[in-house]
């Protein structure tokens, strides 16, 4: 495990680590099963190995074979087994190596995770998360960089959550452990590596269910989530020195989906641009534009514009960079709706 | 060549289809009154069973399927498994969940279109119906996996058919029962039919036990028609399962003398022929004239049962009919444990345009 470096909190036994995401959802991992003995990681790979990107590393030798298992390699019978352990009082964390694979899931998501609490009528619950890196960016192999959170998101009964920061991994990491119900946690890992924050190890849960605004302003609103947040941040900089006051809003929970926070930020702004790496159409982005539309019309001073990938199958990644949305595309989306405001 | 590894799968069966003993029966089958409640539960499930498939011929119930025929393997789990066992069905179980506390108004009110047939207050661990073929395969293994962690001498008993066992699901959890030794019994009731696709047709495995060698746990292959040679099946696969000794897979041998669901027509793909074979083979008969030349079962006997059974599925139907649905905005309020700020408005809606109610039981469109 990376060193600790220690800094001085108010509460002695809070440790505050600079951390990346992926190091910070192993250190949200390891504050869960420390106060939860009913919390386990399963899936493969994430024992000895750690994870093939190291997010479950030393959690076995802490924590044991009974808690941090390596299951065999297939997909339904993760999500399948979580589901059983879930209506048992088990609280497992299973981890989908890549969302690529995540589809042999589906069908126990679907099917069983969502419905346990609602086809029993609160009988059985199934407090399960399944985790799974999601994204491009990476240079990765074919079926290794897709977007398809929105495929989860229209599920009626799961969560989807989506941090963007070590900060926000940690704390909504733990919150969905903690939640009673089944939460899609898709970590984006384009920036699993890509910075490092301060992170104090206080097992404070941020959360669900819940936009952040990450930043405030004045003349337009920037929505977006995962790993786009950062190019998202970058533009709202660049638009700044064009004299242009961007709100940034992060929505991290894609479903259910926080439209409160939304709407007053473009009642305020008037004009709101959605970045997501994922594919344009029948995306979340679609979803906020709809409730845009439904609630918030009136406060509109330009049409809803999206910026995202294209309706095309994620190029390999000799190309991907053409697909992904850049700091260029969003200012210019951004520049486009300042000057056809009304 | 070498050989490498060699198999042979068991079969097993101490009754034959005239009710004759053809070897000796195991020492638990001296319990006359657990072989009374056996036949006295085969008899009750049978006619309620009719029953229910009347109650959707004439629009009072939803698409329901028959267990008729293979009455003798739910009621070898039912009467085997432990208390603290949990039970993870698939949907012809009908006998083994009613005899583990489901009520028989549940079952009515599932197949009738209301969650509230899905709470089973008296084997409140027990998973509901599992609709979606081979999918509760995983989900035992789990239930089987928190036993296992938490050290607890519980097994985990998961039901299945013949066409289940050419899904991936149930490959995927046979193999993880083996790897990770886990307390499970897995009965596979292979009636012979999937739908319209036979068996011979679903497999070329010449049995379907057989399949549970490859992922390294024993399998038997059993008379699911003979109560006897089922029940004892399940009852060692149980026992080993609590002694930590692992899985087992049963193959229980039936045959579906009624159609898939009663949305379905088997005459369009099997002949009168099979099916008056599959009539000679039926457990409930068989047990029955077993029991007559034990002395155990008369013609008095028969006719008090018939007329009890009658009674209780009366006063069950009755209850049936007389709940009435639950308010519309009930689909809301078991989603999560914490209702989202979206559903919330949602919620108003659904009960602000709910004016009217027209959806009771025995009014089913």
């Amino acid at each position: 495990m990376n060193v600790a470096a220690k800094s001085a909190t108010t509460d002695a036994s809070v440790v505050t680590r600079k951390v990346t995401m992926v190091e910070a959802v192993n250190m949200a991992l390891a504050r869960a099963m420390h106060e939860d003995e009913n919390v386990v990681v399963m899936g493969e790979d994430v024992g000895i190995n750690g994870g093939v990107f190291r997010a479950t590393v030393d959690l076995r030798e802490e924590f044991g074979l009974k808690r941090v298992m390596d299951t065999p390699l297939a997909e339904t019978l993760i999500a399948g087994m979580a589901v059983g352990m879930a209506a048992q009082g088990i609280r497992p964390v299973a981890e989908i190596q890549f969302m690529g694979f995540i589809y042999a899931a589906m069908e126990q998501m679907v099917s069983h995770a969502s419905r346990m609490r609602n086809r029993t009528r609160g009988r059985l619950s199934c407090p399960m998360v399944l985790r799974a890196p999601f994204g491009g960016g990476i240079h990765a192999p074919e079926h290794h960089s897709e977007s398809t959170e929105t495929l989860f998101a229209h599920i009626p009964g799961l969560r989807v959550v989506i941090p963007s920061s070590p900060k926000r991994a940690y704390g909504l990491l733990l919150a969905a452990i903690r939640n009673n119900d089944p939460v899609v946690f898709l970590e984006p890992k384009r920036i699993y590596r890509a910075s490092s924050q301060e992170v104090a190890d206080d097992g404070r849960s941020l959360p669900l269910d819940t936009c952040f605004t990450l930043r405030e302003g004045t003349d337009i609103t920037l929505v977006s989530w995962g790993a786009m947040i950062q190019e998202t941040l970058q533009a709202a900089d660049q638009l700044a020195e064009q004299g242009i006051s961007a709100e940034v809003i992060d929505v991290a929970s894609i479903s259910p989906l926080d439209m409160v926070t939304i709407n007053s930020s473009v009642a305020k702004t008037g004009r709101c641009c959605i970045i997501h790496e994922a594919a344009r159409s029948n995306g979340v982005g679609a979803e906020i534009a709809a409730g845009l539309a439904e609630s918030a019309l009136f406060d509109l001073k330009a049409p809803v514009s999206r910026v995202t990938g294209y309706d095309t199958v994620m190029p390999y990644f000799r190309n991907e960079m053409h697909y992904i949305p850049t700091v260029e595309r969003i200012c210019e989306a951004a520049t486009v709706l300042m000057e056809e405001a009304i | 060549m070498q050989k490498t590894f060699d198999f042979f799968v068991p079969y097993n069966r101490f009754m034959n289809e005239q009710g004759q003993l053809e070897q000796a029966l195991p020492a638990w089958s001296r319990d006359q009154k657990r072989l009374l409640q056996a036949y006295e539960t085969m008899v009750l499930i049978r006619n309620f069973d009719q029953k229910a498939v009347a109650l959707q011929r004439t629009g009072k119930m939803g698409t329901y399927p028959s267990i008729l025929g293979q009455e003798a393997i739910g009621v070898a789990i039912g009467q085997s498994m432990r208390k603290d066992d949990v039970l993870i069905p698939y949907y012809r179980d009908l006998p083994a969940q009613y005899l583990r506390g489901v009520r028989l108004v549940e079952t009515l009110l599932y197949w009738g279109g209301d969650e509230r047939g899905s709470c089973y207050q008296q084997c409140p661990e027990d998973l509901p119906n599992c609709v979606p073929i081979a999918t509760q395969m995983c989900h035992a293994a789990g239930v089987a996996t928190a036993f296992k962690i938490r050290g607890e001498k519980r097994a985990a008993v998961v039901t299945c058919g013949d066409g289940a066992t050419s899904k991936g699901d149930f490959l995927e959890s046979l193999n993880v029962a083996g790897v990770w030794q886990l307390p499970m019994v897995i009965v596979v009731n292979n009636n012979q039919w999937a739908i319209s696709t036979p068996r011979k047709v679903q497999s070329a495995s010449q049995t379907i036990a057989q399949k549970a060698i490859g992922a390294g746990i024993s399998g038997i292959q059993v008379d699911g028609n003979d109560y006897f040679a089922i029940t004892d099946a399940v009852q060692n696969a149980l026992e080993k399962a609590h002694a930590g000794k692992g899985a087992t897979l049963i193959e229980a041998l039936s045959y579906r003398l009624g159609d898939h669901t009663t949305a379905d027509d088997a005459t369009r793909y099997r002949s009168k022929e099979e099916l008056k074979a599959g009539w000679e083979r039926e457990p409930v008969q068989r047990l029955r004239q077993y029991l007559v030349t034990q002395n155990l079962w008369s013609e008095d006997k028969e006719k008090a049962l018939q007329a009890k059974s009658a009674d209780i599925i009366e006063t069950v139907v009755q209850e049936y009919f007389n709940t009435p649905p639950e308010p519309p905005e009930s689909m809301f309020d078991h989603l999560f444990a914490d209702m989202p700020a979206t559903l919330v408005e949602q919620r108003i809606e659904a009960k602000s345009l709910a004016g009217y109610t027209d959806n009771q039981p025995g009014s089913h469109h």
